[in-house]
């Protein structure tokens, strides 16, 4: 019998080559599975990754202002700053027709920016072209503008305030970010710390810290025990005593921070159980909600179900065998527990623990609500700048280091979880 | 988990103090929520246990469901007091909520079905850069959310108008129809859809008929899932809504905010039952789930 071993290329039926054919299917099957996934990523792209990247721009974005005064800009920067106090007549020219022509909403939108870079400036800005605009009325042309600016206000003539043009000449500033860490710059353009009363951030900025590490220091302490009960009970009790964590997690976030102010105010549940069984008096009731303490209560309790049920999942497949072993070769309890179970619960531990970490620093709706003044964290400053001081520009920066912190603690806990290991109920 | 009988007096002491621990914590997590549903019948108008409602026997003076009456905008005269305004702002919430929440729970669930199901191809290219942008919406804090949001959607005109808080709560509640179904395609038996294939279905029809029975319950889930998200968020609707344009998260808000009303507990009690109605379902499609895809429970 002959045996012949073919040399020739594997060919389809239609003549193409096995390779090539094979690729072709590989191509059309990826294509196939990224379409059913387009119109998805088309749509979180548009509604959700655009808008907070256009966030991210506002928060170094400084044109508008730009838009407004081109001329006494330009004029600005070709100032020799070195040689006179003041600036030239070309400076005060510009800035004179600018005034006199400029669109009245744009200048006042203007007029905002301005002032976070010096207080003042509105109402100077505000005075100067209502006598500006009477000149041009009267069709008088001023000898010069220089003499005509100190002549309307005074404060013209302070350097002060040119000087705090340089931090506003560029399209793109970082005095935002400064500002949201309590930093702002000085005349010469070198970041200084804010003035006393005006150092907020980073006041927030710890608090918000503080709360989240206590926050998931509470929820180990509370949910491991828990963890453990419910991964080592039988099936059938576990599952019961599951609807325990899930419940608060189904229940809407407005309705546990509700019950919590009833719990916890001066004549709430709490207080008056203290005051039936004698602990307290009647006028020593404890205020325990609008602080700080108030915010840990109610943040704890709604955080610890994302804390329970991480370990539970680790818990679960940790072998019971592996405690009696230890015991059976003359391990105590405790040191049973210590140098065996707990080194297999780390895995469970750092997922709830940063799970609970991340979620507790952009937490926005309880600390507003029970924080009262000195619990509040900063999404509350975020909220404060987006809808009642309309400065944007600092809200985007506080969102943009937020967002930063996020993001860094997200990418170790893909490192250490997974991100797709994500799982809900 | 029983303590063996052989256990020192130190140790049972442990296993006492633990089992204590655990139900105080399981109090922690469950008294505040039962708490508010007795306090929502009182008569007062502050949200406290009245004397009268503590005392024995009952006192039926005590309890009314005059707060529910104003909940539902009744506002015939044994209804309305001084200090608690009567109007029927919760009801038109009401309404908004479930509109909202509807048109966006069946956007969020065909678009995040079909990106679970090409995400689960054995093909999908960048899965894990797709996945992260997809999952980013459920991770990144909302206030954030709201405020790029807020940003973007004035420049398009999109602000104070349902169709811009619709498409922010689609957003926002994709991620959890993509997590839900992609978790029950996982052990999807994949022949079924080349058996289908071979005896000739067209994809459509191998969807509609093979895979989607499969994993109904796993959509299901998703689907309330995206519900209740869009049904509880409150920062997106308060900064993208116009006044007027109420949910009932809002409401609860304002009432929490200006009036602190009783009529928020009764809100809340229904909310409560809610969430322990989506709770069961959710529990009981999972386990429907577990059975036909033949895993048995662990």
């Amino acid at each position: 019998m002959e045996v012949t071993i073919s040399t020739a290329e594997l060919l389809t039926t239609d003549g193409i080559p096995l390779k090539q054919s094979l690729r072709k299917a590989e191509r059309r099957n990826k294509l196939r599975a990224f379409l059913l996934v387009f119109p998805l990523l088309l749509f979180i792209i548009v509604t959700f990754v655009m808008p907070i990247g256009d966030m991210l721009l506002r928060s170094v974005d400084d044109s508008q202002i730009n838009s407004v005064f081109p001329n006494t800009f330009n004029e600005y920067k070709n100032w020799d700053k070195g040689a006179d106090e003041l600036p030239p007549e070309e400076v005060y020219k510009s800035l004179f027709f600018e005034l006199a022509n400029g669109d009245k909403r744009q200048i006042g939108k203007a007029l905002t920016r301005m002032n976070y870079a010096k207080s003042g400036w509105k109402s100077l800005i505000k005075k100067t072209t209502r006598e500006i605009k009477k000149i041009v009325k009267k069709g008088e042309e001023p000898v010069s503008y220089k003499d005509t600016f100190i002549k309307i206000n005074k404060f013209w003539g302070d350097p002060t305030y040119w000087y705090s043009f340089n931090q506003m000449v560029n399209d793109r500033s970082s005095i935002y970010y400064w500002n949201a860490l309590d930093r702002t710059f000085d005349e010469d353009g070198d970041v200084v710390l804010q003035d006393e009363k005006r150092r907020m951030y980073i006041k927030t900025w710890l608090r918000t810290f503080k709360v989240s590490v206590y926050v998931t220091i509470f929820c180990l302490i509370l949910g491991f025990p828990v963890a453990h009960l419910l991964a080592n009970l039988p099936l059938r009790y576990s599952n019961l005593l599951m609807i325990f964590v899930l419940l608060p997690f189904w229940t809407s976030l407005l309705v546990r921070t509700t019950a919590w102010i009833v719990m916890l105010q001066q004549n709430g549940v709490i207080n008056g159980i203290l005051v039936w069984l004698g602990v307290i008096s009647d006028d020593g009731r404890i205020q325990m909600v609008y602080n700080e303490a108030g915010t840990l209560i109610a943040m704890t309790q709604i955080l610890l179900p994302f804390m329970i049920l991480p370990l539970y999942s680790v818990m679960r497949v940790i072998p019971k065998s592996h405690m009696r072993a230890a015991q059976n070769l003359g391990a105590k309890p405790a040191m049973a527990f210590w140098r065996v179970y707990l080194p297999q619960t780390i895995p469970g531990i750092s997922a709830g623990g940063l799970l609970v970490f991340v979620l507790a620093i952009g937490y926005f709706i309880t600390p507003e609500l029970v924080g009262g003044k000195d619990g509040k964290l900063i999404g509350s400053w975020i909220a404060y700048h987006l809808k009642t001081t309309l400065n944007w520009g600092l809200c985007a920066a506080l969102g943009g280091i937020l967002l930063g912190i996020m993001l860094i603690f997200y990418w170790l806990y893909n490192k250490i979880v997974g991100i797709d290991n994500i799982k809900l109920g | 988990m029983a303590l063996p009988s052989y256990a020192s007096p130190v140790q049972r002491t442990y296993y006492y103090f633990y089992l204590f621990f655990c139900t105080v914590v399981f109090f922690f997590l469950i008294a505040p929520l039962f708490a508010i549903i007795p306090i929502s019948f009182s008569v007062s108008p502050f949200m406290v246990f009245t004397e009268g409602m503590l005392a024995w026997p009952p006192d039926p003076e005590a309890w009314s469901i005059r707060w529910y009456k104003n909940m539902i905008g009744d506002c015939s005269a044994d209804v309305v007091s001084s200090t608690v305004p009567c109007s029927t702002k919760w009801m038109v919430g009401t309404v908004n909520s479930f509109y909202i929440g509807i048109i966006a729970t069946v956007i969020a669930t065909a678009l995040g079905t079909l990106a679970a199901l090409g995400l689960s191809r054995p093909h999908m290219p960048y899965k894990g850069l797709i996945m992260a942008i997809l999952i980013s919406p459920m991770i990144v804090p909302l206030i954030i959310t709201a405020a790029g949001m807020f940003f973007f959607y004035a420049r398009i005109n999109l602000v104070y108008t349902f169709t811009g808080v619709i498409l922010a709560h689609v957003a926002l509640a994709t991620p959890f129809v993509v997590i839900t179904v992609t978790a029950t395609l996982v052990g999807f038996d994949m022949n079924m859809v080349k058996a289908a294939q071979s005896l000739g279905a067209k994809p459509m029809r191998t969807f509609f008929k093979v895979i989607m029975p499969l994993i109904l319950p796993g959509i299901i889930s998703g689907a309330l899932f995206a519900f209740i998200t869009s049904f509880d968020e409150v920062v997106i609707v308060m900064f993208m809504a116009s006044i007027d344009q109420l949910t009932i998260p809002k409401q609860m808000w304002a009432g929490i905010r200006q009036e602190i009303s009783p009529v928020i507990l009764c809100m809340a009690t229904c909310l409560v039952l809610l969430s322990i109605f989506l709770l069961t379902t959710v529990e009981l499609l999972r386990r429907r789930s577990e059975k036909l895809r033949g895993i048995k429970a662990r």
